[in-house]
Order: C-alpha cells, then structure tokens, then sequence
C-alpha cells in the first residue's frame, strides 16, 4: 500500500533471514584479510561436508543394495519372503519387499487419520480456544510428548496400550468386521492398527506445532474481517484460518507421514510380525521397513545385511521424496504469504 | 426511533430485525454440566456393558458429550450457534485425547520404573547377572550413552555450527540454497538409515567391528540438521545493526562472528545443542546396528561393543520375562528423567540469555 | 436501515489499563458522525466498543450501555455474533478474504447465514457493488481473487462486502488512510451516497476529510500519555471547525497542538 513514511527506511533489523546490507555484502565478497579467507573457508566447508554426508548416504546405500539385488532369485519387489539366506531355496537368496511396502503404508496411513485431525484440533485450541494463561502451558506439553524417546513408546504400546485394546478390537469387529478391514481373530493385539495408533501419538507434536505456527500466522485484520460480518468463532476459522492454513496442514502431515515412515524401534517393540499381506488391520502380522531391519539385523550374515540395506534404501528413497515435497511446500507458502502481506 | 421509515429494498438473507440482538444461549456452566454427564454416563455404561477397556469407556463419554452439546445448542441456540459449539467441544476433546496418553506414559513409566530404580542400580553393570535373574544396574549403559553422545556433539556441533554460520552470515548462492534444502530434507532422514550408512560404510566396507564411535558417527549425522537448524534461528535473531556497528569499527568480519555475534546469540545455540542431544540420546536403531549392546563395561568407545542407555531397553523388554520388564522401566524412567533435565535446562538457558531482538 | 446509537458512562479496558473514560453521546441515524482526535485518544477504541469488536481483542472489556434504538449492545444474552450482523465495520487496511473470489467476498456476510438462493445472491452482489461504485470496475472478473485489486478499490470491496448484509450502522475505522487521494475521495463520495441509507460513524486523522464527509463531529482526547481518552464535545460539524465550545478544540483543529 501506499501509506506514506515519514521515517526513513531502516537497515532492517530483520528476524527474516537474509541481511543484504551492501557493505556487507562486499565485504563478504573480497574477504581479502587472511582471517576472513579461513573463517569463510571453513564455514563454506562445513556445508560442503553435509552435502558430502547426503551424497555419502545415498551412494553407499545404492552400492550395497546393487551387491545384495544381483544375486536375489526372487524379485525384489514383488516377492512375499525375507529369506536372503535362501534357507527355504537350498541357498538361493529370495527376498521382496511387497509385504513390508503394504505394511509401512497401511500403518502410515492409520497413523495420520488419527493424528491429522488431533492435530490440527490442538493447533486450533491453542491458537484460538484456549484461554490465553493455558496456551503456553499447553504448547510445552505437547513438545514434552514430542521429547519423549521412541523406545519408550514402544515400551509403553507394548505393556501398557496393547493388552488394553482387545476389547475395543473385539467391538470394531462386532460391528464393522463385515467390511474384512476390522476382522479381529482375538490374538495378541500387536497389529498394524496397534503400531498405527502408537506412530499416531508420536508424530503429533510435530503436525501440531507446524500447524500452530501457520494459524498464529493468520493475519489478524483477516479474522477481523470475518467477525465484523458477524460471523462465529467457527465461522471466522472456517472462512480466515482454514483456507489460509491448508497448505501448512499439508505440510506438516506429510512432515509427520514423513517421520511415521521411519520409526524403527517402536515399531519393532510392539509389532508381531510376520511376512504375509492380510486386508485385516486388527489381526497381528505384516511388516514395516525399518522394523524388518531391527528385528532381522542381529540373525543376518553379511549377505542378509546387503539385503537389508536395499530395503533400506527403498525407504531413505520415500522419506526423501515425502520430506522434499513437504518442505517444497513450506517454501512456496513463504513466498506467497511474504508476496501478500 | 425517531424516522419514520422508507422501508428500505428488500433485505435478504434473513438479517436479523433489532429485537433478534438477543439470542437464546445455554447457561454459560452448561458445557461443564455435559462434560461432567457424559463422563458419568460412558462410565455407566462402561460398568454396565462390562467394558473391559477404559479406553471404550473414554470413547463413549467424549461422543456422548460432543453429541449432547451439540443436540442441546441445536435446539435452544439454532443451527450457526450448534455449530461453533460443536467445532469447541470436538477441539477440546481432541486436546483430552492427545493429553491422555501422556498422562498414562508418564504415570506408568514413574510407576513401574521406580519399583528397581535406586542407587545400585545406577553403578552396577549386568555382567554377572542372568536374563532371568533379578539384580543389576545399567552403569554400563549410561557410560556407553554418555560417551556416544559425547562423540556425537563432538563431530556434529562444529560442523552444524559453521554450516549455520555460512548460511546465514556468508551464503546467498547456489551453493547456500542447496545446503539449506538438504539441511532440511536430512531432518526427516529416519535412524535407522543413518545407522545402515555408517554399517556400510565403516562396518562392512572398511571392515572394522562394532564400537561405540561407529553409533556416534550415526548419531552425529541425525544431530547435525538440527543443530544448524536452531543456530541458525537465532544468528537470525541478532540485530543487524551489532554486524554493522562492529563492521564499521573497522573490526574484520571474521571478528565480528566470533566476539559480537556468537556471543549475542551463544544462550540459544546452547539451548538448541541441549535439544539435540536430548533427541540422540533416545536413539535406539542406530545403536542397535552399530553398537550391539554388552552386559559388561566397556569404556572404550574405539574398541569392541559397548551398551547403551535405549539399546538396554530394547534389549531388557526383549528377554521377555519379568524381572526384564522391570529393568526395562526402570531403566526408560532414569532415560526419560536424564532427557527431562536436558529439556528444562535448555529452556531455561534459553530464556535466561535470550537475546534482545531489538524491539 | 439506519439506527440511532445512545452511549451512556462507557469505560473500556485493556487488561487493567483504562483506554477510555465515561462516554456518552448519540449519534443521529442517517448521518456522517466523524471522530476526530491527536492518536491514542481512543477514538477507535470507542468505534469499536459499538459493535462488540473490542472484547475480541485480548484482555478488551467494556463497563456501560450502548443503546441501539433502545436495545442495550451489553445487555444480557445479547449474542456478540448478532450485534456484528446488525452494525457493519470497515478496516484501516482493506483486508478482503485473500482465498476468495470478488463475488464469494461479498457474498461471505449473507453465505454465512446458510439461507439464500443462488439467484437472491447474485442480485445482492451487484446491489452492493453498485452501492459501493465498484460494479463497473469489477464485473467482469467477479471470479477473479480480491487480492488482485488495487487498495483502493479492495477498500470498497470491503464496504461492499459490509453493505451486503443491509446493516442498521457503519463503522469506518480511518477506512482512507493506507489510500491515495483519488481513492480517498471515490470513498468520500460513496460515503455521501450511502448516509441516505445508513448511520455512518466514521474515524479520521484527516480533519479536512471530517470536514468534507460528515454532518457531526466528535472530538475526543487524553490529557496525558497513559491517561484514559476522554469525549471533549460534539456538535454540528460547522460549529466544530468554525466555532468550536471548547478551547481544546480549537487548539486542535488549528493546528496548536497535536
């Protein structure tokens, strides 16, 4: 707009990032002095490093997959064994990751539907319900949750959650076992809808706070613009905060699908894993990527570690594509709320 | 009122007419009312039904009261009210539902965690102690965290700061994009994949055993992204004008960094170090690759393997007989209070030297 | 519609501070009442009192009566959601629904209430936007955002937007000053045009534009830094600038202070 300053612009005292001053910028450029030449060299090598670090994973991976895939009789992707040892084969490794694609999946999935709209629930009491003294409060306890380590969750799921959700198992399958999803044969409940509502809880924290962040960031004159109109709390979240919020909500579900994808070791602790692929979610069995690798690890010589690997690669492969899109996301956002505002 | 009126053009819409400025509103102790209610009737019928799981019974009380108080607000308050009603009562529910779980992790850890928690426990190792067999500590253990975290700070801190330093003080090419793009994309990589590198890499291509430096490489690779990251937020934070003021003294830029800026910012970048290692700390899937766990002490993390604090969890649990759980509890309890106390003292530092932002 | 607005003793608060103290005043249905005052006075403050939009504001509480054609805005079971349908409000800064079309923002007041067909809507937008001198200039991209409008004419989408529920009253909050002058004055005319229809209560630093626009003027003003805003007087527009009751006036409006 058009307001006119009467102050002259200050050099931005800018919490936003990039402090172009030109002075500094040329005085970044010739960094004659012998200090300044190290200083930068060493800064510009660390990046250098870490790009290193990335390139160094993916590299790796993909030469020991190779050694591990060559000499696999089944097809990698479409096999239902983990057998690399080829004990059932008389030698020949056999091994496909089919069943541990549906099971990450299908636990992921669970995962979100639950912890998407929690999230953004929370997101929104803290944003815009609660009262103002319980907001902070509220937001440390979330990030509590978020600093607990998986390894207690998996503890907890295991012991505690788990023996708990028989009965509500037994429920979803008196009245939705018709549909094959919710058919509950009344063993352990250490299933991927167990796992999924374990991943739930732990990718919370972080759907919410992404999600916070981008409803504090809602203009206020936008939400005022709804309620002068006479519009109610609800209305002004549907009309204001929502639209304005989509793409961050998708960001920070795909942040948390990202993190879900991943977990290992909670995973492993409360998962009865087996390697078939069945339509019920309630019945134990299935497989996740990185609980096959944890639970396979310690019995696999070091041809099994190959083909570990190659099913690890798979899943450093996903968790790169659904976290550079997040991110992707997030930026464009950026750029287009600084463009508006 | 004082105009008598040309009746103005058609009001559409149903805008309300003067008298309709009051509306028809439940009591304002009325969500209080069903809340209480519906609690008492899910338990009800919880006890009724015979519900095994209090889990079922909870479920019945959070819809029965977002049920009712969306019914009653439809009735006495109209449609738009029933509405906002029942967007604030599912909101509060999902808090309940999120807030549950902690509640319960944190009750049931203290609870059974403290039944073998003590001081012996604490300085003794489980060398010479069956799986089945009560006794023994996790000593071994936290030195074995210790000194993989330790390693860990040690190569990621360095590069995580300098890497920060770059992007905010130096970097605006290619070069600062890309790494900003990977920095973020490397948060999200999972665990375990970091410790699969570091197996391929130092383990099965190098040819040397497990160690409690070969998790810390893993551990330092998770802690990396997150150290630049929370650096980088709070070099952000320190006012333009300090660079310039100390620039235009004639101080190289290279001085400016070390004695104004870090300075300015060190009680955040404190906080965010603190952060990290709280998150490394409870890494179970690298150091279950690369470390393999020992029930003696080992204190050198160069040679052989080594315990570690999540790995005896894991490992405890996997015994699979009582005595086991116990030490499992006892042993997340002492892991959850150790990253408790990061966490507070972080925060802690952090607000004690934040920085002023100039404002 | 247009309504008269009796305010009697209002204090309204921020947390514990007192913004502003025992006003009282009418303003006459059917007319331009304009407030004027040096900034911090709490003329927008009191603006917003008369439509319930202070409360939203964290720790805002208001004490008094604001008497609308002889129902009290405060009183109970007053809804707040009400009171806003009833009496508009137009923003210092346009701030028209970034992620809807011109159409879907004038439409927003009326859509809210869920009761209405597709071809009313149609009919109330173009009212509204001819009401607000905009129709001519948007008509052919109604489906376009309204973000890609320029200030000024994003600033009339709003008082479209505002008309479009037929409120009893209007509040302008300094609805020209993020304007350029050409806007400014497409917004005084209109200003002149919807009295006919409206109570118009309007906020202003610019004391020619009070002069233009309005039939009364209230003049408000604090006697120290953290001390509440006060009503100084109201009278007929040309009494104030001519030949105000109030020394303080006076020194305002010529220039000797503020």
């Amino acid at each position: 707009m058009d307001i006119p300053t009467d102050t002259p612009p200050k050099p931005s005292p800018v919490p936003d990032g990039k402090p172009t001053p030109t002075e500094q910028k040329r005085a970044s450029r010739g960094a004659t002095r012998p200090g300044d030449r190290i200083f930068l060299g060493l800064s510009r090598g660390s990046g250098i490093v870490l790009l290193g670090i990335m390139a160094a994973v993916a590299a790796f991976l993909a030469y020991r997959s190779s050694v591990a895939l060559a000499d696999d009789s089944g097809n990698f992707l479409t096999t239902f064994e983990w057998d690399p040892a080829g004990i059932t084969t008389g030698g020949k490794p056999y091994f496909g990751i089919a069943v541990l694609v549906f099971g990450t999946i299908v636990s992921s999935i669970i995962a979100l539907v639950i912890a998407v709209p929690i999230a953004v629930g929370i997101a929104l009491f803290i944003s815009h319900y609660a009262p103002r003294q319980l907001a902070a409060p509220i937001a440390y306890v979330i990030d509590l949750l978020a600093a607990v380590p998986s390894i207690v969750y998996g503890l907890w799921g295991a012991i505690v959650v788990a023996p708990n959700l028989t009965g509500l198992y037994s429920w979803l399958d008196d009245y939705f076992g018709w549909t094959g999803i919710f058919e509950y044969q009344g063993g352990a409940p250490r299933s991927l809808m167990t796992v999924g509502i374990l991943l739930a809880i732990m990718i919370l924290p972080i759907i919410t706070n992404v999600s916070r962040e981008v409803f504090l960031q809602v203009p206020k004159f936008n939400e005022e613009a709804a309620l002068a109109l006479g519009a109610t709390r609800w209305e002004v979240i549907r009309m204001s905060v929502l639209p304005f919020g989509r793409s961050g909500i998708i960001s920070a579900s795909m942040l948390g699908l990202g993190r879900a994808l991943g977990e290992t070791i909670a995973v492993a602790t409360v998962l009865s894993p087996s390697f078939i692929i069945q339509a019920s979610v309630l019945d134990y069995g299935g497989g996740t990527f990185a609980q096959n690798i944890a639970s396979k690890f310690s019995e696999a010589d070091e041809y099994g570690r190959d083909a570990l690997i190659a099913s690890g690669l798979v899943l450093f492969v996903i968790t790169l594509l659904v976290n550079g899109a997040a991110r992707m996301i997030i930026a464009r956002r950026k750029e287009y709320s600084g463009a508006n505002a | 009122m004082s105009i008598t009126t040309v009746k103005p053009t058609g009001t559409p819409g149903g805008k309300p007419s003067p008298s309709d400025l009051k509306a028809a509103r439940l009591p304002r102790w009325s969500p209080y009312v069903i809340a209480v209610g519906s609690l008492a009737v899910g338990c009800g019928i919880g006890l009724a039904a015979d519900l095994d799981s209090r889990m079922q019974w909870g479920l019945i009380a959070a819809i029965l009261f977002v049920g009712v108080s969306y019914f009653l607000s439809a009735t006495v308050e109209g449609g738009r009210q029933a509405k906002d009603r029942l967007a604030t009562s599912v909101v509060w529910v999902m808090f309940l539902l999120a807030v549950v779980p902690l509640a319960s992790l944190i009750y049931e850890t203290v609870k059974r965690g403290s039944k073998v928690l003590d001081g012996y426990f604490l300085t003794h190792s489980m060398g010479v102690v069956a799986d089945d067999e009560a006794g023994g500590g996790i000593y071994h253990a936290l030195i074995g965290t210790l000194e993989q975290v330790g390693l860990a700070c040690l190569i990621a801190v360095p590069i995580g700061l300098l890497t920060a330093i770059y992007l905010v003080e130096y970097g605006r090419g290619k070069l600062a994009k890309t790494v900003t793009f990977f920095v973020d994309v490397m948060t999200g990589i999972p665990s375990i994949v970091a410790g699969l590198f570091v197996l391929s890499f130092w383990i099965l291509m190098l040819g040397f055993g497990p160690s409690g430096w070969a998790g810390a490489m893993a551990l330092s690779i998770l802690m990396m992204p997150v150290v630049v990251r929370s650096t980088e937020e709070m070099l952000k934070l320190v006012p333009n004008e300090l660079r310039e003021a100390s620039l235009a003294l004639g101080v190289p830029k290279w001085r400016t960094i070390l004695k104004v800026v870090l300075p300015t910012a060190i009680g955040g970048i404190t906080t965010g170090v603190m952060l990290a290692v709280a998150r490394i700390a409870g890494e179970t899937a690298p150091v279950l690759l690369l470390v393999w766990g020992t029930p003696v002490i080992n204190s050198d993390p160069f040679k052989d393997a080594q315990a570690s604090l999540p790995l005896y969890i894991y490992q405890q649990y996997q015994s699979g007989n009582q005595v086991g759980y116990d030490r499992a509890w006892a042993a997340a309890l002492a892991l959850i209070v150790f990253i408790m106390i990061l966490n507070i003292v972080a925060r802690g530092i952090a607000r004690w030297k934040a920085p002023k932002t100039g404002r | 519609m247009a309504k008269r607005i009796d305010v009697s003793g209002l204090n309204a608060y921020y947390g514990s501070h007192k913004a502003i103290e025992d006003i009282s005043m009418t303003v006459e249905p059917r007319s331009v009442t304009a407030f004027i005052g040096p900034s911090g006075c709490g003329k927008s403050t009191f603006l917003r009192t008369l439509n319930r939009m202070h409360e939203v504001t964290p720790g805002g509480r208001v004490e008094g009566k604001v008497m609308l054609d002889g129902d009290d805005l405060y009183g109970s079971g007053v809804d707040p959601v009400n009171v806003r349908r009833t009496i508009g409000m137009v923003f210092q800064r346009p701030n028209p629904f970034p992620t809807m079309s011109i159409f879907d923002n004038v439409a927003a007041g009326l859509k809210l209430n869920g009761s209405y067909k597709k071809s009313e809507l149609n009919d109330v937008v173009e009212k509204s936007l001819k009401g607000a001198n905009l129709w001519n200039e948007v008509k052919d991209r109604l489906n376009k955002p309204g973000s890609g409008l320029s200030g000024g004419q994003q600033q009339r989408l709003c008082i479209a937007r505002a008309i479009a529920v037929e409120p009893q009253v209007l509040l302008m909050d300094e609805p020209c000053s993020a304007l350029d002058p050409i806007s400014t004055l497409a917004i005084e005319d209109l200003i002149g045009e919807l009295k006919e229809r409206f109570t118009i209560v309007i906020v202003t630093h610019n004391m020619q534009q009070a002069a233009r626009v309005s039939d009364r003027t209230a003049f408000f003003n604090l006697s120290a830094v953290g001390q509440p805003g006060k009503l100084i007087e109201i009278d007929e527009t040309e009494r104030i600038f001519s030949n105000p009751s109030v020394q303080a006036t006076e020194d305002y409006i010529s220039g000797r202070f503020g």
